[in-house]
């Protein structure tokens, strides 16, 4: 092969490199001692990526006809990109410019300058081997099909929907439960402002419902996803709701009529009840109500009907079954939210065991004027108004038994728990935390209008609610056993009621939907963003987007902004009509391939699937990202990555181990 | 070519077990054709020619040698250097030739290991003098001298410039037939032999590609040897928890082993480009253990990962059974 005629170009990064580098023999040496490897020019330069330093690069690929550059600078997560497209601009394919890292990788991480000048030139004397067996690469390109596909009707998924379809694309929104609203609609109040969540979040449902560009598909699930950034194929079920929403007017006497109720284990958090026919709140959207097969008794004995006779517009159709919805989108949003912890697991705290240990959702079912108690705050016996309270922060949260990390809403809840009750009662209220975390815009001023209003404040993590009682005061109480970490004792504080302010946790199935998208989730279970900090609505999936607290816990304003990004990335995905996916990818040879079946299980996009007519393995370009699981994974060496290939993995270590320049040490 | 015109055939076995010649005698009656159109003039296992005679002979004097056994010791090593000088084409003959096969797992030990365990510490040694081989020992009359036995085993091509190479262990004889009659073609008819280096007599595709078994996705759960199980029929072995090289070999062979029961043992040598079989194998296998959820606990993922690989006897030995000498690892670092 005709040697390739290659520029190194050594960046000082002012004296983040240059402190610890001595460049300007980093940049002599490559110059000599790569000369036999095609190296031409050399040059340093203060600043690389300033727009002299690219000129430098730009300059020579005209002048000195370079067929090759590599740059010693940053890490090419930080400017791969940017030196890729000065080697464009001079008229050299963008991929057969290699960034070496001399900085990540040398100068912050050593600090012997002689020695980190000797690793420097290993570096960039792999970099040089690994360039010359580069090949150019043309970016793909895929169209962008304009409709969105969100997932969850809670208050992400309604605020994605929204700005999707306002801006005149059009949205599928799929939600499990008969209704949208998620979480929120649960509640009554939100912190810090205490406005009614049903006056904020009912207007927007409505929109969703009669937007002329939202498809809502309520009491549905996604059950395969297919297709790649652009261009999914998703398959939906319509489970069968048994009323036929072109006649149902939502007039509601089928919900009066139906002699079967059940207790509401998801909207009223069991503590109220629904019928066998129901919605699952009087403002539901949509209106529709479905049945409840499992607890109907026509299903379960053949008789009743009881719907279907008082139903004037004759909208009751037992006969209904699931329908499946073959969907095409382009892009696709995950707001699947949050399960509560399950209380029960906490045992010591009794919930489920003691009738006044109530859940965080429990009590904002209480609280809510359209719940189970009209909004009268009492205890489980449905009479009684608790004359004390305790409230429990971080019960399964910040605890290394269940979850390790903070779930964000608990304590601004509790604290919002407080004041209601202090409102509604005037009861003593304990508020028993580790640390108070009142971070954002109005958060701590509530704090300090809670602790003005009277209510009490212990620090430490409580070691059971028990009702043994030690002393007449505790008689009939709950009593919580605690170290006040302020004063250093122990404590024994009796109320009526207690409640438990329950972690976040991730959906049961999350992992399930994760890989269903082609998407991963965190240690903890919580679906992973592309970058924690500057990407955190994206997913290392094209195409796929994440919002609310399905990417971790959050509180309503941040997940009503995650809602809006991951809507935005959506919309500046739609308007740039085709989309250049990075030549980064694997690619199988068929000639090669035995079809022995060892990779087809690896591939974290699903993008590997395999031929039956040919029994080859074959890698759909568009769903592939270029991981390289599968060509390591690869015992034929059939898959090759482009910019990843063995051999040009292969000559970057012989470079890396100097085997160029000198000869090979042979035992 | 010489007096009778025909051209010149030699077969030297170095460090080897004699399968290789078996396996060129098992072309059956078209040993009778070699015979025809060539001219044996040095084959230790089947004619009486001395190392003197081949010494005598011209450079390049032999138009074909198959070359077969690894550089095991000084020996080897000249006889290689001496058949190289003498032979048009030098071809190396089988896995020993290749890529060193069994004498090169020897190289995860040491010489001195090696004569330790041979000449002293067997149970059916008996060595009251403990005399241990010396290249040149004296004695009243003078000095005697044996090869020197090495270190480390080579492949052919580490100590002399190889033209071809036939894998297997043993090249299957339909596949040395086929390779004979390309040469002889080539030799009487004018045809065009394949470019220097060529892995010959082979194919191109791993053995899986041969074999008959239906294969689906992988997921490992615990590995047998060959006693610990009869294979069910009709399955990937590899997906029984069988270890077979199969993906990891290059075919040619018709996949004899898998077909009945017996996972590939990767006597081909790795594919085309792969520098280290072994790893490439170890690499894909790991790839399909069927442990760990997403959310898993690192050390408890590890736990249940190694508790797999533990069922995985002897990884290096099986892995490594063929290429060692000619892997990227090619020998092991003993530390003094």
């Amino acid at each position: 092969m005709p040697q390739e005629r290659i520029g190194v170009y050594v960046c000082h990064c002012g004296s983040n490199i240059a402190g610890t580098v001595d460049v300007e023999e980093l940049t002599a040496w490559a110059g000599e001692a790569l000369r036999h490897r095609g190296v031409v020019v050399a040059r340093d330069y203060k600043f690389m990526c300033s727009s002299l330093g690219q000129d430098l690069i730009a300059k020579d690929i005209k002048e000195d006809a370079l067929t090759r550059v590599v740059v010693a600078a940053c890490s090419p997560h930080l400017h791969e990109a940017t030196f890729r497209k000065a080697c464009a601009d001079a008229g050299m394919n963008p991929y057969l410019c290699e960034l070496v890292s001399i900085r990540e990788q040398v100068s912050w991480v050593h600090t012997d300058k002689a020695a980190a000048t000797a690793k420097a030139k290993a570096v960039i004397s792999g970099g040089v081997e690994r360039v010359i067996h580069h090949a150019p690469l043309e970016p793909m390109s895929v169209p962008i099909n304009p409709a969105t596909l969100v997932v969850g009707g809670g208050i992400a998924g309604i605020q994605a929907a929204m700005e999707i379809a306002d801006s005149g694309f059009h949205v599928y929104l799929v939600e499990r439960e008969p209704s949208i609203g998620g979480h929120m609609a649960q509640f009554d109040k939100t912190f810090p402002t205490l406005d009614c969540a049903a006056c904020i979040l009912t207007p927007k449902m409505v929109s969703i419902g009669s937007h002329p560009h939202i498809t809502l598909l309520t009491y549905s699930e996604v059950e395969q996803v297919d297709g790649y950034v652009g261009n999914f194929n998703v398959t939906v079920r319509k489970k069968a709701s048994y009323v036929n929403s072109d006649l149902c007017t939502g007039c509601s006497v089928c919900e009066e009529k139906c002699p079967k109720s059940v207790i509401d284990p998801v909207f009223e958090a069991g503590l109220g009840y629904r019928k066998a026919i129901y919605r699952s709140f009087p403002q539901a959207v949509p209106k529709f109500p479905v049945i409840d097969a499992d607890n109907c008794i026509y299903f379960d004995t053949g008789k009743c009907k009881a719907c279907e006779i008082h139903c004037e517009a004759g909208a009751i159709d037992f006969e209904q079954e699931d329908q499946i919805l073959e969907l095409n989108v382009g892009n696709i949003i995950l707001a699947t939210g949050y399960d509560l912890f399950d209380a029960r697991r906490e045992t010591q705290y009794g919930y489920g065991r003691l009738a006044n240990v109530f859940t965080s959702l429990e009590f904002e079912r209480l609280t809510n004027a359209a719940g189970p108690t009209n909004g009268n705050i009492v205890l489980r016996d449905g009479e009684t108004t608790p004359k004390s309270v305790g409230i429990i922060h971080c019960v399964g949260s910040r605890d290394r038994k269940f979850n390790n990390y903070c779930s964000v809403i608990c304590c601004m809840q509790s604290l919002k728990f407080a004041h209601l009750v202090k409102e509604r009662t005037g009861a003593e209220v304990f508020n028993f935390y580790i640390d108070m975390r009142t971070a954002y815009k109005e958060y701590d001023e509530f704090y300090q209008r809670v602790l003005s209003e009277g209510v009490h404040f212990i620090r430490g993590r409580v070691a059971e609610v028990t009702d043994v009682s030690n002393t007449p005061e505790e008689e009939d109480k709950l009593v919580i056993q605690i170290e006040d970490t302020r004063i250093g004792r122990q404590r024994r504080i009796p109320v009526d009621m207690v409640i438990l302010s329950a972690a976040l946790e991730p959906r049961h199935d999350s992992d399930e939907v994760a890989h269903q998208f082609g998407i991963s989730c965190s240690v903890n279970g919580w679906f992973i963003e592309k970058h924690p900090k500057l990407d955190p609505v994206a997913t290392m999936t094209e195409g796929i987007y994440i919002a609310g607290c399905a990417q971790g816990p959050k509180d309503i304003p941040s997940t009503v902004t995650q809602g809006a990004a991951a809507a935005a990335r959506v919309l500046g995905r739609i308007q740039q009509k085709e989309m250049a996916l990075e030549p980064i990818r694997a690619e199988v040879t068929e000639a090669l391939c035995s079809g022995c079946r060892i990779c087809n299980n690896l591939c974290p996009y699903t993008a590997i699937v395999f031929d039956e007519a040919k029994e080859v393995s074959v890698i759909n370009a568009a769903l592939c990202q270029g991981c390289g699981t599968c060509v390591a994974a690869c015992p034929s060496n059939a898959i090759s990555g482009t910019q990843f290939s063995n051999e040009q993995v292969m000559a970057q270590l012989h470079g890396l181990l100097m085997l160029n320049i000198m000869e090979p040490v042979v035992s | 070519m010489n007096e009778n015109g025909k051209p010149k055939f030699g077969m030297y076995w170095a460090s080897s077990c004699g399968g290789c010649e078996i396996s060129v005698l098992n072309i059956g009656e078209h040993i009778l054709t070699v015979d025809e159109v060539f001219d044996v003039v040095f084959w230790p296992v089947a004619t009486d020619f001395k190392y003197e005679d081949v010494r005598g002979y011209p450079d390049g004097y032999i138009d074909l040698c198959l070359f077969n056994g690894a550089i095991r010791n000084s020996e080897n090593e000249e006889m290689a250097h001496l058949l190289r000088q003498k032979s048009k084409v030098l071809v190396a003959f089988g896995s020993c030739a290749y890529e060193g096969c069994i004498p090169a797992l020897a190289n995860f030990t040491s010489r001195e290991a090696i004569f330790q365990t041979v000449y002293l510490d067997s149970p059916s040694v008996d060595n009251p003098g403990r005399v241990i081989p010396q290249p040149v020992t004296a004695v009243p009359e003078g000095q005697l001298h044996i090869p020197e036995f090495y270190n480390t085993v080579k492949s052919l091509d580490q100590v002399v410039d190889v033209d071809y190479t036939i894998p297997g262990c043993p090249p299957e004889p339909h596949q040395i037939w086929a390779v004979l009659q390309v040469v002889v073609a080539a030799l009487t008819q004018g045809a065009e032999l394949p470019p220097k280096g060529s892995i010959i007599g082979a194919k191109e595709t791993a053995v899986c590609d041969e074999c008959l078994h239906p294969k689906s996705e992988k997921k490992i759960f615990r590995f047998y040897r060959p006693y610990e199980k009869v294979p069910e029929p009709g399955v990937c072995l590899l997906e029984q928890g069988i270890v077979c090289m199969g993906p990891a070999t290059r075919g040619g062979c018709g996949a004899l082993c898998p077909q009945v029961g017996m996972g590939c043992r990767g006597c081909y040598g790795p594919l085309g480009g792969v520098a280290d079989q072994g790893a490439r194998m170890l690499s894909a296998v790991a790839s399909v253990i069927g442990v760990g959820e997403p959310e898993m606990d690192e050390r408890m993922l590890e736990r249940e990962f190694e508790t797999v690989m533990d069922t995985l006897v002897d990884p290096a030995g099986t892995f490594y059974r063929f290429s060692m000498a000619h892997s990227l690892l090619k020998r092991a670092k003993i530390k003094d």
